[in-house]
């Protein structure tokens, strides 16, 4: 018996486009049933392997594609689909008005002859695929009701109604917490078993060591190589990634002395934190930690004045604060960056010097109360410089800026607001390694410029390694508080995972 | 029940409007809930519902239409003309010619939107300007009473008198209303073409990713659009037997209005036949109770325009915000 061919076999694809190249001469193996891993910063050609083998790019001259064993001199996303290539794409094309059963038999309703639709036949074949998932999801639900882990299930629940054989999948747990992060890995996982090949593209490192057998790492467009994850760490597979090796050293540092910011005492909301006790001090980064519907973001919003909690004191610079909205909040000198400001908070078309100055628009008047052009522009300078944004003009559009680069400029639209203190939540959802060193860097710059800061996160070591302090939350509490110089980082773990 | 409250909310609460406007009316007065009064209710909402019918599957296609109801009115005087060129026609004719023109016009929509990629919005303003302006040039504003018998006939389908002497009856608008009901719901529920709306509609750069033919899409939902509208406009000479060129002028509006209040998003993905009836009827018996009541007719734009907020507000904030315990 000869052993079957492997899922995908492309050597020599180069991609250009205009001058510029985005894949060098890089070559890319699956064999069938594997969990691959393609591991790369943002920009690294990842997407772009992913568009050639799915038929939305066409390589340069020279390439070799082979798909199970068909070798291929062009590839049509049709001929993919028909070859059992699946990709899951991060902004899902699902249907969001639609129920379960609809968007995972799609299938069903395509064709450009009408014929009648056989609904119940539909509801079977997702439920059966459902099942095969080992999944129990309510099949008429509106798809827009469920969550977004929920959807992803419904995704890949699609490919699979498809016959897909291989199944990329990109970023698929990035907006996802720990505990839906953990069942989508064992989605994967079945899919595997049932001999059908996944090809993961993922930021979160400590996934793709734990999901993967074998990683293709590409860097600038360059294929880097490719490495068996057993015995792989993660600090060795990020320095494959960026070319640099990034140390993790406990920053925590003693700020008692410091004047206290935020002083809270016993704030509760019915149903989702209750008896908060928390002080930061000028210069003091404290994380909290905790899995999902602890009630973290909760707390944020109510120290934001999106919510008002339902009792409790809020003092800030030793004065009583009560918010009745996030305006009041803003006027008190706090700044909150969600996760979703960090990859939506821009706009868009507009260029990056408007983009700083837009929470803070009515600062940069001049004496008539007219726009200053003066006054935008040193403030524009003043942000660029202090966060050591790389960018060409104050006037380009902000979409010529890096993924990392774009973060920088929300940071710095929100700093603009002077803030006392900043509360940042899941800073790093979505943003690939290099670029998370980088925010840290600045969210360190800022706290030793005295700057109170509440960090809220999923990824314990994030937490760990950049916080004076690490509260782990749950059930709407505090339960446990631990120094970074004192504790080791599995003792949190343990913490939060028991 | 459940699902149904859950999938369709909209139409569930305006269920339960309707239900209560019905009751009060026919609490505070002797002639609501009558046959008669029923009737006629029916009659003068069946070419309403027609354009309804036809629009909802354009709010689907994710698109929008305000040229509908002067295209009706261009379809009425040109197939005025066509028939006496057929030396007066029928009714089978009738339908075909009103049928076909409307189609035709409904593809000049998709057409401008698919190929130029101009919103529907501003291509339908400028369409609804175009065909009314084009007519009112032709027709330099003038009244056509010389029309075919056949047309302009009442044909009664079901009639009963009542106690009081009265004749309450149902005329082929209503049963016409009817087909075209039944048509669309099949249309958008059970064909595969109305799935693709729906998904098209909710998701278009996900629809185009599945390989859902885009132009083709465009087409059927204005074609359909503009068909009803035809047939609407057919019926509606058969039932003021006269052809007037700004006799539908604003009707765009009341209709759009109705087909919103009936669950129709504008965003596109959603809507249903059902919720079109339930939209057009409540503000038609809402009309005809304030006129029963005998309220000022100046003040009913008014009432209306208040319950349609009121209905949509109900229905927006019913059961979508209630998801305790979701994280959103």
């Amino acid at each position: 018996m000869t052993a079957s061919p492997p899922a995908i076999h492309f050597e020599h694809i180069t991609k250009t486009f205009g001058g510029v190249t985005a894949l060098d001469d890089v070559s890319l193996t699956v064999l069938p049933g594997e969990v691959h891993c393609l591991a790369g910063e943002n920009g690294c050609g990842k997407s772009t392997i992913i568009k050639i083998i799915t038929g939305v790019y066409q390589p340069d001259a020279g390439a070799e594609m082979e798909i199970f064993g068909h070798k291929l001199s062009a590839i049509t996303p049709t001929i993919a689909r028909k070859l059992g290539i699946d990709v899951i794409w991060q902004d899902l094309a699902l249907f969001p008005q639609m129920s379960v059963a609809e968007n995972i038999a799609f299938e069903a309703v395509l064709g450009n002859v009408p014929r009648v639709v056989r609904h119940s036949k539909m509801r079977d074949k997702a439920s059966e695929v459902l099942q095969r998932l080992g999944v129990n999801l309510d099949l008429e639900a509106p798809l827009h009701t469920l969550s977004v882990a929920e959807r992803q299930i419904v995704a890949v629940g699609r490919a699979l109604v498809g016959e897909a054989k291989l199944v990329f999948m990109d970023e698929p747990t990035a907006s996802l917490t720990k505990s839906e992060t953990d069942k989508l890995l064992n989605i994967v996982d079945k899919l595997s078993a049932d001999g059908v090949a996944v090809v993961f593209v993922s930021h979160r490192l400590a996934e793709v060591l734990k999901i993967s057998s074998r990683v293709t790492v590409l860097r600038d467009g360059k294929l880097v190589g490719v490495y068996g994850t057993e015995g792989m760490t993660q600090s060795r597979l990020t320095e494959l990634m960026t070319g640099h090796t990034f140390d993790s050293v406990v920053a925590a540092q003693d700020r008692n002395d410091a004047p206290t910011v935020l002083e809270v005492k016993n704030l509760s909301r019915r149903g989702e934190f209750k008896n908060i006790d928390l002080t930061i001090r000028a210069g003091e980064i404290v994380g909290v930690t905790g899995l999902i519907g602890a009630g973290r973001t909760e707390l944020g919003h109510a120290l934001f004045g999106m919510s008002r909690p339902d009792s409790g004191e809020i003092t800030i610079n030793g004065a009583p604060v009560r918010f009745r909205s996030n305006r009041d909040a803003i006027a008190c000198g706090v700044a909150y960056v969600s996760e979703d400001r960090l990859t939506l908070g821009l706009v868009q078309p507009q260029s990056i010097a408007d983009n700083i100055v837009l929470p803070v628009l009515d600062k940069i008047l001049d004496k008539l109360g007219l726009f200053s052009a003066a006054k935008k522009e040193k403030t524009v300078h003043a942000w660029i410089n202090d966060l050591a944004v790389k960018i060409g003009h104050p006037d380009d559009p902000i979409t010529t800026l890096s993924g990392g680069n774009q973060q920088r400029i929300v940071l710095a639209k929100w700093l603009a607001t002077k803030p006392k203190l900043l509360i940042l939540d899941s800073p790093t959802v979505g943003v690939d390694v290099g670029a998370r060193a980088g925010i840290f860097e600045i969210v360190r710059k800022l706290a030793s410029e005295g700057l109170a800061i509440l960090m809220i996160t999923d990824e314990i070591p994030e937490a760990y390694y950049n916080s004076d302090r690490v509260i782990h939350m749950s059930g709407g509490e505090f339960t446990g508080e631990y120094d970074p110089r004192t504790s080791t980082i599995h003792q949190i773990e343990e913490a939060v995972f028991a | 029940m459940r699902n149904f409250f859950r999938n369709s909310p909209t139409e569930a609460i305006l269920l339960i409007v309707l239900a209560v406007v019905c009751l009060i009316l026919t609490v505070a007065t002797d002639q609501f809930l009558t046959l008669v009064n029923l009737a006629n209710l029916l009659n003068a909402s069946a070419i309403n519902i027609i354009f309804a019918v036809g629009l909802v599957v354009v709010l689907i296609a994710g698109g929008i239409d305000i040229s509908f109801a002067v295209a009706a009115s261009v379809v009425q005087y040109v197939t005025v003309y066509v028939l006496a060129y057929f030396g007066g026609g029928n009714w089978l004719l009738g339908f075909l010619i009103a049928g076909s023109l409307g189609i035709g016009l409904g593809l000049i929509n998709a057409f401008l939107i698919h190929y130029f990629r101009i919103i529907s919005i501003v291509v339908t303003i400028a369409t609804f300007n175009a065909f009314f302006g084009l007519l009112m040039f032709i027709t330099s504003g003038r009244y056509l009473y010389n029309l075919p018998d056949w047309w302009t006939t009442r044909i009664i389908l079901v009639e009963h008198q009542t106690a009081s002497g009265r004749w309450a009856e149902l005329t082929l608008p209503v049963a016409v209303m009817v087909v075209a009901s039944i048509a669309t719901w099949f249309l958008i529920r059970m064909t595969t073409t109305g799935r693709q709306l729906y998904a098209f509609g909710d998701n278009p750069e996900g629809a185009r990713r599945v390989g859902i033919n885009v132009a083709a899409m465009q087409a059927i939902a204005f074609g359909w659009a503009g068909m009803m509208a035809g047939i609407a406009g057919l019926m509606q000479v058969n039932f003021v037997q006269e052809v007037v060129p700004n006799a539908l002028m604003g009707r765009e509006l009341d209709v759009l209005a109705a087909v919103v209040l009936g669950g129709a998003r504008l965003g596109g993905g959603k809507g249903s036949v059902l919720g079109c009836i339930l939209g057009v009827m409540l503000i038609a018996i809402i009309q005809n109770g304030l006129n029963l009541l005998g309220i000022s007719p100046f003040a009913f734009k008014m009432i209306v325009g208040a319950f349609i907020l009121i209905a949509i507000t109900l229905s927006n904030i019913s059961f979508a915000n209630f998801n305790f315990g979701r994280r959103t």
